[in-house]
């Protein structure tokens, strides 16, 4: 009996623990979602408290969660002086920043989306993905306090739109811009080209591609192991051969993606990869390894968004970057139904979570002062602003480039993995890089893509 | 007196059934309080899971708000009609024949020689080889990327040694060698792992045996071939098992050293589940490839158990 006792009694014990053990989670700190890759992970939880003495006059403290992806370190800093200032103002607010490496921000988005707990504030690219949020409910309309002053001030209104769905508005772009052939013009002049004369035209542009290569020098480089920066060439490619047409009616149903000048842009690119323009092992390039390879002056080109030019600096061996950077629009394919002057771009903006204080959208209306824009341009290095007033801040020759490029699109488009669906752009990520890769066709390309638009879009 | 022994007799009888039935009661309580914390994190964390898995599966779903589009088996039928996860599949066992052809073998061969071979730093290399197995499959991923790296990882730098001309080779991103890459990473961690199963397994067979089959003219590889082996069979059938295991769950190595790629070269069934179900916000797609990779593990692994675990015990 006695034994049975003990054993009941050690049982007990042990189911308790282990219910305390699993119950333990709901009480302690939420723990971080699984990630892709949580040693790249960057996580810094920078709790901003308000000055003692002024939290004790408030009743109650209001938080918001705010995950930014700028894990530079004079960008964090920058952010965090912004949260010090509104805190100064208010008081009563607490602002948690979260700083999240790109893919990392990524797969933790998602998982937090699903369990319906998305954060106040976040980075958003806008399009497919953020609308998929707005539909589930996710995320919260601000258009009250958008309407009015705030949105007048927004210059970049296409870029507003694509944070808007069904008249309701859930975010605010702000930085923008486009994305651009970044090019060494010491490489250029190196092979007998003129650096001031770069390519307008996609027979020009592969002629200037055999030129480098006959000097050489390596062309192009690119960071294909992350796809995106590969999806660029043939979205581009799509723009000059379909225009808008194209695209609207395959987004609408009305066309298709094996219509032609999606299967001819595949042709193109195809005729680039095949003069063998990359670095070895661009494959398997993160972005990251091809901004240094382009910084250190071990290839001549690399399209890219207007964040480049920092970050080719900031990933170069000597710090310093390509010393003398020029830029210049994607060049323009003969007899494409698309504009020289469309634009294809993107950039950044911040997404208001369902659950969202009123302070947070304040927070956010703080953050988009043409003011706090031009300081972050100026003395942080941000990219293009985006509200009115700021343009003349620009002084930097390429931003200003890109900023006009931007502003003077008849056509603009946004990236189409952040655009369409979130399944259709990584459809359309997995079928360039298998371009890349020679192992499929541009028809088997656009079929891929199709295939995927037709379930996720409907026939 | 009869009747008085009588009653005490049927007294203590139903002393007895009463002390009976209260320890077949104590007995009862005892095993329901044991079975109980398994059982709730059991069902909580495994058999509710599968059970949602299954019925998400059904929905053409994203995985926010509702489930309002029923397509039955369709998500079945997607994922066995494409040709990615069909490949993914394909690799997942060419990296499991692998294992079983060189890394189990490679595995016993160092276990041998290490138990049975008069080595003078025995325990040293027994530490060298298990250390790889210590360290995080994170850890290992990121050393071996170094390892691959085209501008001057460590093996170009090697090869360079031999043959100073060599341009160097991008492992990872060579459509060719990109699997190959991967299942030497993987040999590298987990060969430490069945080594020390096998050591233990070798030290439970008493040397007399092979002794005696020495001693009765069998030379060393027979003893190997009808004695040692045969003697290590259990140790065998679990690495054996554990491996089969282990390459159809394969997911992190993978995923740091070339998230599947290139051009879905390197596509496990696993990776394969989390591109398309978790990050392209697929996740009716997704549960039905994580009831495909429940449904084919857990098949195995009972197969195997009947067929081949089941028989050692018996023997």
């Amino acid at each position: 009996m006695n034994k049975i006792k003990v054993a009941l009694l050690l049982c007990l014990l042990a189911s308790g623990m282990s219910l305390v053990a699993c119950g333990g989670g709901s009480t302690a700190e939420p723990t971080p979602a699984p990630t892709a890759a949580p040693a790249q992970e960057q996580v810094a939880e920078e709790p901003v408290e308000a000055p003692a003495q002024a939290a004790d006059t408030c009743s109650e403290t209001v938080e918001i969660e705010w995950w930014h992806i700028s894990t530079a370190e004079a960008e964090q800093a920058y952010w965090q002086s912004k949260a010090d200032e509104f805190i100064a103002e208010n008081p009563c607010v607490k602002i948690n920043i979260t700083v999240l490496e790109n893919e990392a921000f990524k797969s933790r988005l998602t998982t937090v989306m699903q369990s319906g707990q998305p954060p106040d504030l976040f980075q958003s690219w806008g399009g497919g993905v953020l609308w998929a949020y707005a539909d589930a409910g996710l995320l919260k309309d601000i258009s009250p306090a958008l309407r009015g002053d705030w949105q007048d001030s927004v210059a970049a209104k296409a870029a507003l739109d694509l944070y808007s769905k069904d008249g309701a508005y859930y975010g605010v772009p702000w930085q923008w811009g486009a994305v651009g052939m970044y090019y060494n013009k010491d490489l250029f002049e190196q092979a007998g080209l003129d650096p001031e004369n770069p390519p307008k035209t996609w027979s020009e542009f592969l002629d200037t591609v055999q030129t480098l290569k006959d000097a050489g020098i390596t062309p192009i480089t690119v960071g294909e192991g992350d796809k995106w920066p590969g999806h660029f060439w043939w979205v581009y490619l799509a723009i000059r051969n379909g225009g808008e047409d194209a695209f609207l009616k395959a987004f609408t149903r009305e066309g298709s993606f094996t219509d032609a000048p999606f299967v001819k842009a595949g042709e193109d690119l195809l005729e680039l990869i095949n003069m063998e323009p990359f670095p070895e092992g661009a494959l398997g390039f993160s972005y990251g390894d091809s901004a240094s390879a382009f910084g250190n002056g071990e290839a001549a080109m690399e399209l890219m968004g207007q964040w480049h030019q920092s970050v080719q600096r900031s990933n170069s061996e000597s710090g310093e970057g390509v010393a003398n950077l020029g830029w210049f629009p994607f060049p323009m394919v003969e007899g494409g139904a698309g504009n020289a002057s469309d634009v294809l771009g993107g950039g950044d903006g911040i997404a208001v979570g369902k659950d969202a204080p009123e302070e947070a959208v304040a927070f956010l209306r703080f953050l988009t002062l043409p003011e706090n824009q031009i300081q972050a341009l100026n003395d942080v290095g941000f990219g293009p602003p985006t509200m009115v007033g700021t343009e003349s801040a620009i002084t930097d020759p390429i931003q200003r480039a890109i900023v006009e490029a931007r502003n003077n699109a008849a056509y603009f488009q946004l990236y189409y993995d952040q655009f369409l669906p979130p399944a259709v752009g990584g459809a359309v990520n997995d079928a360039v890089e298998q371009l890349f890769a020679g192992v499929i066709t541009p028809a088997q390309l656009a079929q891929q893509i199709e295939d995927s638009a037709a379930m996720e879009l409907g026939n | 007196m009869d009747e008085t022994r009588m009653l005490t007799g049927t007294a203590s009888r139903i002393q007895a059934n009463t002390d009976k039935r209260r320890a077949q009661w104590n007995k009862t309580v005892l095993i329901v309080a044991c079975l109980l914390p398994g059982f709730v994190l059991l069902t909580t964390f495994l058999l509710i899971p599968i059970a949602q898995a299954m019925y998400y599966s059904t929905y053409n779903w994203n995985g926010l708000g509702p489930l309002d589009n029923f397509i039955g088996l369709d998500n079945y039928r997607r994922a066995f009609s494409e040709p990615v996860f069909r490949g993914a599949i394909k690799h997942s066992f060419i990296i499991m024949g692998l294992s079983l052809l060189i890394q189990l073998p490679l595995a016993m061969t160092l276990a041998l020689i290490l138990v049975r071979g008069q080595l003078r730093f025995q325990r040293f290399f027994r530490t060298i080889f298990f250390l790889p197995y210590v360290f995080s499959e994170i850890v290992a991923a990121y050393i071996w990327l170094y390892v691959y790296n085209p501008r001057g990882g460590l093996l170009n730098r090697f090869l360079e040694i031999f043959n100073p001309a060599y341009a160097g080779t991008a492992w990872l991103t060579d459509l060719d060698t990109v699997l190959v890459a991967i299942f030497v990473v993987l040999t590298w961690k987990f060969f430490g792992f069945h080594m020390l199963l096998y050591m233990a397994g070798l030290q439970n067979i008493s040397r007399e045996v092979e002794d005696s089959a020495r001693v009765a003219g069998a030379n060393e590889y027979q003893v190997l071939r009808f004695v040692t082996l045969p003697m290590m069979r259990d140790t065998i059938a679990l690495t054996v098992f554990l491996s089969i295991l282990g390459s159809f769950q394969q997911f992190i190595v993978v995923w740091i050293l070339t998230g599947g790629g290139p051009a879905f070269r390197s596509e496990l069934i696993v990776t394969y589940l989390y591109k398309f179900g978790i990050q392209r916000m697929q996740l009716g797609y997704g549960s039905a490839l994580a009831v495909i990779l429940f449904a084919m593990t857990l098949l195995f692994s009972i197969g195997y158990q009947r067929l081949v675990l089941h028989r050692t015990m018996a023997d």
